[in-house]
């Protein structure tokens, strides 16, 4: 959607630090963000998530530290400037309930002075599927349409940058689903997308990378990255019937570190490399007359490290 | 003072025209005010003698319904930022590119003209219904050249000033019925200073009418920039400040 500058990160913060008071909303937190990718930032409830959205929207000035978005410094006065470049929907839609779905966005497209908003406006809506919905007043709307209003409103001035605050927060099932195909679409098209979330799969399915936030940044990648970092690889093996010597059939077989019995016909080897240990392990099976039942990876989700990474403090450290 | 974008300005003026319209608790209190300033001195000039024609012509009654321009805008101004700040609304408006000078002066414009046009309509029935239907000779003596030019001038003076003082209360007030009680206070001495030259305690001479506009326009000027210096979008967005 939006031209991509090729010049530095679309989004970049240097011990970023947000205090009220005495109280730490956030602090230390630095990261880079590419054009171009979509960037979760997952932490509980009083993290900093929103106020870090806040931060880096100019809506608040940050306590210390620097940042850049969109390729200019945040600032004050670079305010302006850096909000004609990006787009917050925040997790409330805050929409004018007595004013119609079109009139929302014609007050958004001229706030933006976007070029020939009604094209603008058309565009935005055919993206949320809400063209024939434009007349409607938006306190008419469902939780689900006002969510999907907001998201038509934060694509109106085609953003470098879209922060999207809790996009799916109170949203069922069907809606979801919606909008996580337009955030897909929205980054599959270019749109650099900062995704602030609780819902963990959400995160999995749409997020390049993450970071997982709890006041201070406990760790930043790919989900497959933090995977690794935190989690062993490993493989489940399924027998029919136990075996016999299951130290005979596991002990040295290439890409196996360890393993151990994890029930009845169960087992669960810790494993350097999945693509060398589970061939290795098949046929030390089938050579030891086993009757394999299954040989499985397993995989941890990002739910397992986000858990491990909230419960314990210590921050894991980041390539 | 930065350059202002015309276009975002009259944004949010439309936007909160469109408001206005759809809002019964707005356009009530919109109405109410004028009628409470309508019906009273009907009825009570409609039931004078012709004799008192003469007395009445050494008075200025009528520039209470100055009043008019004084609650009515003071009431809509002071709900503006507050409710915004309620309902959600204001966090989405300050991610635009939206400078607060423009949001403010957008905030006055909007209230100004409706209050302009109720203060002017009313003003109008109230002299048609005299010159219809009070005692000949009441009319000539209640309306005078210098009076209704006074009317028309200090209208909007009035109400652009009421409305700097009900922006400014809503900026920083929490609750709007709060903020709208406390804007009628704060503009309870434009009343005061109207009620006494309508009793002719302060004497209306063309000195005074001059001087109350400079200091009004002056009023108008600093008001924005006070309001503005106000719109902290940090205290407003968050409710507290680094």
């Amino acid at each position: 959607m939006s031209a991509t500058p090729d010049r530095g990160p679309a989004i970049s913060a240097k011990g970023l630090t947000k205090r009220f008071g005495d109280r730490v909303a956030f602090e230390g937190v630095s990261f880079e963000i590419g054009y171009g990718e979509v960037f979760g930032f997952l932490g509980p409830n009083g993290a900093g998530k929103t106020t870090t959205v806040r931060t880096l929207g100019t809506l608040i000035a940050p306590t210390s530290g620097s940042a850049t978005v969109a390729g200019i410094a945040l600032a004050p006065e670079n305010g302006v400037e850096i909000r004609r470049r990006i787009s917050i929907m925040p997790e409330l839609p805050g929409l004018y309930l007595r004013l119609s779905v079109r009139e929302n966005l014609e007050c958004f497209a001229d706030l933006y002075e976007v070029e020939d908003p009604d094209d603008r406006i058309e565009r935005s809506l055919r993206a949320v599927n809400l063209l024939d919905r434009e007349r409607d007043l938006c306190g008419s709307l469902s939780k689900g349409l006002r969510q999907r209003v907001a998201l038509a409103r934060a694509l109106l001035p085609d953003p470098q940058v879209l922060f999207l605050d809790e996009p799916t927060s109170g949203l069922d099932p069907a809606a979801t689903r919606d909008v996580h195909e337009l955030i897909a679409g929205l980054g599959d098209s270019g749109v650099t997308i900062f995704l602030t979330t609780h819902r963990l799969e959400e995160a999995e399915r749409l997020c390049d990378r993450v970071a997982i936030l709890n006041t201070r940044l406990r760790t930043i990648g790919t989900p497959n990255e933090l995977r690794d970092r935190l989690f062993s690889k490993s493989l489940t093996v399924k027998t029919v019937a136990p075996l016999e010597h299951p130290e005979q059939v596991f002990a040295g077989l290439p890409g196996v570190e360890d393993w151990r019995q994890d029930g009845d016909g169960a087992y669960a080897l810790a494993v350097s490399d999945p693509a060398v240990a589970a061939p290795a392990t098949i046929r030390a099976l089938v050579a030891a007359d086993a009757d394999v039942l299954w040989v499985a990876e397993s995989r941890h989700s990002l739910e397992d490290v986000y858990l491990e990474l909230i419960d314990h403090h210590e921050p894991v450290a980041q390539p | 003072m930065t350059r202002l974008s015309r276009r975002r300005v009259i944004a949010i003026f439309r936007k909160e025209l469109r408001d206005y319209r759809r809002n019964r608790y707005m356009l009530v209190t919109m109405a109410v005010i004028p009628i409470i300033f309508l019906v009273q001195p009907v009825a009570s000039i409609l039931s004078l003698p012709a004799a008192a024609a003469v007395p009445l012509s050494r008075k200025h009654e009528l520039i209470y319904m100055l009043g008019i321009p004084a609650l009515v805008p003071a009431l809509v101004a002071a709900a503006s930022i507050v409710t915004e700040r309620q309902q959600g609304t204001l966090e989405p408006i300050l991610t635009t590119p939206l400078r607060r000078e423009e949001f403010v002066l957008a905030k006055a414009l909007a209230p100004l003209i409706p209050s302009v046009a109720i203060s002017y309509l009313v003003y109008a029935l109230f002299v048609v219904i005299i010159e219809l239907f009070a005692h000949a000779g009441i009319a000539s003596a209640l309306f005078s050249g210098h009076l209704v030019i006074a009317q028309i001038v200090f209208t909007p003076l009035i109400a652009a000033w009421s409305i700097w003082v009900g922006l400014a209360i809503s900026t920083l007030s929490n609750d709007v019925r709060a903020a709208q009680q406390l804007s009628l206070l704060g503009n309870l001495p434009v009343v005061a200073v109207v009620v006494l030259i309508s009793v002719n305690v302060i004497h209306a001479t063309a000195g005074l009418a001059l001087g109350l506009g400079v200091a009004l326009l002056v009023g108008y000027r600093v008001g924005w920039r006070v309001v503005s210096a106000l719109f902290d979008r940090e205290r407003l967005i968050t409710g507290t400040r680094d």
